[in-house]
């Protein structure tokens, strides 16, 4: 039984009882009263008369003296019993009006209701705790994609701002502590269509919290973590916390491979994009000089990673001493003295990295209005501020909620593309050109679509099968169209994953094998001629070999009975 | 002592006690059944059912279980007396009688396997 079951039974037990004892004294007495003396007979109420007489009095219904008019002592039981059983009655109700107002039942009733929605979900969902800035982004962009959702947050605002939002699927919300095991059991986080949790609050220990849970609870589970240090970073590595995504570091390692290699850069820039939007014109950073503003979390990453790359950096910080920063120009870098002692005429970047959008926005207007040219990259802390960051015109602009959004989708959506990008950064510069003009070669700039297959699975029916009867299978098959096997299909086939070996940009005659795993890109629609020579036998079998099967099952039958005959 | 276990327990013996009050006798004999014994033992299962909602474990719900199964047969037995008295018009006969104290009996059952659990309950807990 519900936990609201058992609070109105274990509420209602005063009034309850009191409602039956007033009945019975009623009902007794009423049989005991004696009645009205009529010819010469006195007489008696029944207990049936009784009853029926408290019932509609108690009620407050009252229609009148049944069966007989009443003898005067009946009439005085019957004053007495009006207030005895009307006010227990009231009581009664008022007791249950004011149990559905109490708060504590309230949200036992929302989480009750929450449970049951989650429990009802029948595809798989997602986990998302932290429902702000980034958990809305989040839940939206998944949300998009018909994905199912579960939501938590500690704010109570919060949730009522998700229950108002309009998305294309329901998803449940829960205003509590993500952090508490209770909670995440609550959310569906044991439910085995749960295939991911993803921690987005803005506290690391939080975090934290809901990894160590989600490991020890449901361990085969996708465990996606937002972190704000390093040292949380490392404490989440250390129990195999499956993505950790710190957005200060990951942007400062975006930032840096562009100057290291532009080649690279663009291929993530381009396979992270959302799909079917043009492709995102390349604007390389520039090497050279940089200046650096604020020298906070993210400050100290893009410092960190820029080192790395060789390249001269000057820090301008306002408080050095509180950020543990050795050699820097004092100073916000909002007012010119600073930036013209920072080297803003020779730099040929520069980092507005403080957490105030304001001094941000300053810093950049005052920075292109002393050096026309500079290379400006910006960091936006709030979503309300959008309409700003566009005017301002800066080459690049790090918004935190927007890179965790970004990657998570790529985890979630695609675990084999988040695979190859990592791959794809211990390649060369030329490699990735390589990669980027036979993506050009197919896509027309839009950005290209981005799907896996796996043989052997039901979407790849046609080719398990095939390959189960001894036919031989290439990547290159799947890559001829269906409907005249000499031409190619747009499409690039990025990775082969066999077991823990990964092939980046297998060749067209590498042979596949039963539970390979494929990662294609592709013009927009390219999956839907690839569909059928993967799950059709006949249309397969024209792309393997040419040859039309006949589809009616006579002429099967004819084709069979030639078969025989020529082998006799 | 707990005033809450006494009154439990008070309200689940007397039950019992009322109810096999009314069902002693003969059984068709109107005489020896009171009504006033039958709207008694009613008033006080319902009573004890109530004292028993709310309780989550495991012997609650028996609990609660049988007091529910009581009150099924003591108010169809109730039912089954006014409607053969009210609804024929006449006096109860002998046959609806022994339906009746046979109803009665059955909540009799019940109530005792109550009392069964209330003493079982009380000797494990020996506190």
């Amino acid at each position: 039984m519900s936990p609201i079951t058992f609070l109105i039974m274990r509420r209602m037990r005063t009034p309850l009882v009191m409602l039956i004892c007033a009945y019975a004294i009623a009902v007794l007495g009423m049989v005991l009263v004696p009645g009205p003396v009529v010819d010469g007979v006195r007489l008696e109420m029944s207990f049936l008369h009784a009853f029926y007489f408290v019932t509609y009095t108690a009620t407050t219904i009252g229609f009148g003296e049944i069966p007989h008019a009443f003898s005067d002592a009946q009439r005085l039981w019957a004053t007495f019993i009006i207030y005895l059983t009307v006010i227990p009655w009231f009581y009664g109700i008022g007791a249950i009006i004011g149990l559905f107002q109490d708060p504590a039942f309230r949200e036992a009733r929302t989480r009750q209701g929450f449970v049951r929605d989650v429990r009802r979900i029948r595809e798989r969902f997602f986990l998302v705790c932290g429902f702000g800035d980034t958990g809305s982004l989040l839940v939206r962009a998944l949300t998009e994609r018909g994905r199912r959702v579960v939501a938590i947050d500690i704010d109570p605002q919060r949730i009522n701002a998700l229950a108002i939002q309009d998305y294309d699927v329901y998803v449940p919300g829960l205003c509590a502590d993500a952090s508490l095991p209770e909670s995440l059991i609550e959310a569906g986080l044991p439910s085995r269509r749960c295939q991911a949790v993803i921690a987005l609050t803005n506290r690391d220990h939080a975090n934290l919290g809901i990894a160590i849970a989600a490991k020890l609870l449901h361990p085969e589970l996708t465990v996606i973590s937002r972190v704000g240090t390093r040292d949380t970073a490392a404490n989440m590595a250390s129990f195999d916390t499956d993505h950790i995504i710190n957005p200060f570091e990951a942007f400062a390692e975006h930032l840096a491979m562009a100057l290291r290699s532009p080649g690279t850069w663009l291929l993530h820039e381009w396979l992270s994009a959302v799909p079917e939007t043009p492709l995102p014109e390349p604007r390389y950073p520039p090497r050279g000089g940089w200046i650096v503003c604020g020298y906070g979390r993210f400050g100290k990453a893009i410092h960190r990673e820029l080192r790395r790359a060789s390249i001269m950096t000057v820090v301008v910080e306002a408080d050095p001493d509180r950020t543990g920063c050795t050699t820097c120009v004092r100073g916000r870098g909002t007012e010119e003295e600073t930036l013209a002692k920072a080297g803003v005429f020779d730099a040929v970047g520069i980092v507005a990295g403080t957490d105030d959008d304001a001094n941000n926005l300053s810093i950049v207007m005052t920075a292109k209005a002393m050096n026309p040219a500079l290379f400006v990259v910006i960091r936006q802390n709030r979503h309300a501020n959008d309409a700003l960051f566009r005017a301002v015109g800066a080459d690049l602009v790090m918004h935190a909620s927007d890179s965790i959004v970004h990657e998570a989708i790529a985890l979630i959506t695609s675990p084999l593309l988040s695979r190859f990008l990592a791959r794809s950064r211990r390649e060369t510069n030329a490699w990735a050109n390589e990669v980027l003009s036979r993506i050009t070669a197919v896509t027309e700039d839009l950005v290209p679509d981005i799907w896996e297959v796996r043989i052997g699975d039901r979407q790849a029916r046609a080719v398990g099968r095939a390959i189960a009867g001894d036919s031989v299978v290439t990547i290159g098959d799947l890559l001829r169209d269906p409907r005249d096997r000499h031409r190619r299909l747009p499409c690039v086939a990025l990775l082969l994953a066999r077991g823990e070996t990964i092939t980046l940009t297998p060749a067209d005659d590498q042979p596949l094998g039963f539970g390979d795993r494929l990662l294609f890109c592709g013009q927009g629609r390219g999956t839907d001629p690839m569909v059928w020579s993967l799950q059709d036998d006949r249309v397969l079998t024209y792309v393997l070999t040419g040859r039309q099967l006949p589809q009616a099952w006579i002429w099967r039958w004819l084709e069979r009975r030639a078969a025989a005959r020529e082998s006799i | 002592m707990n005033p809450e276990k006494v009154v439990f327990g008070f309200f689940i013996l007397l039950a019992a006690t009322l109810n096999f009050g009314f069902c002693i006798g003969e059984i068709d004999n109107p005489v020896h059944h009171s009504p006033y014994e039958l709207f008694a033992a009613i008033v006080v299962n319902l009573v004890a059912t109530v004292l028993k909602f709310g309780d989550r474990t495991q012997i609650g719900a028996t609990q609660l279980a049988t007091s529910l199964v009581a009150d099924l047969g003591l108010i169809t037995a109730a039912i089954i007396w006014g409607v053969s008295t009210y609804g024929m018009g006449q006096e109860i006969t002998p046959h609806a009688m022994a339906a009746v104290v046979s109803f009665a009996s059955g909540a009799l059952f019940a109530n005792v396997t109550s009392v069964v659990l209330l003493v079982a309950e009380t000797v494990t807990m020996r506190r």
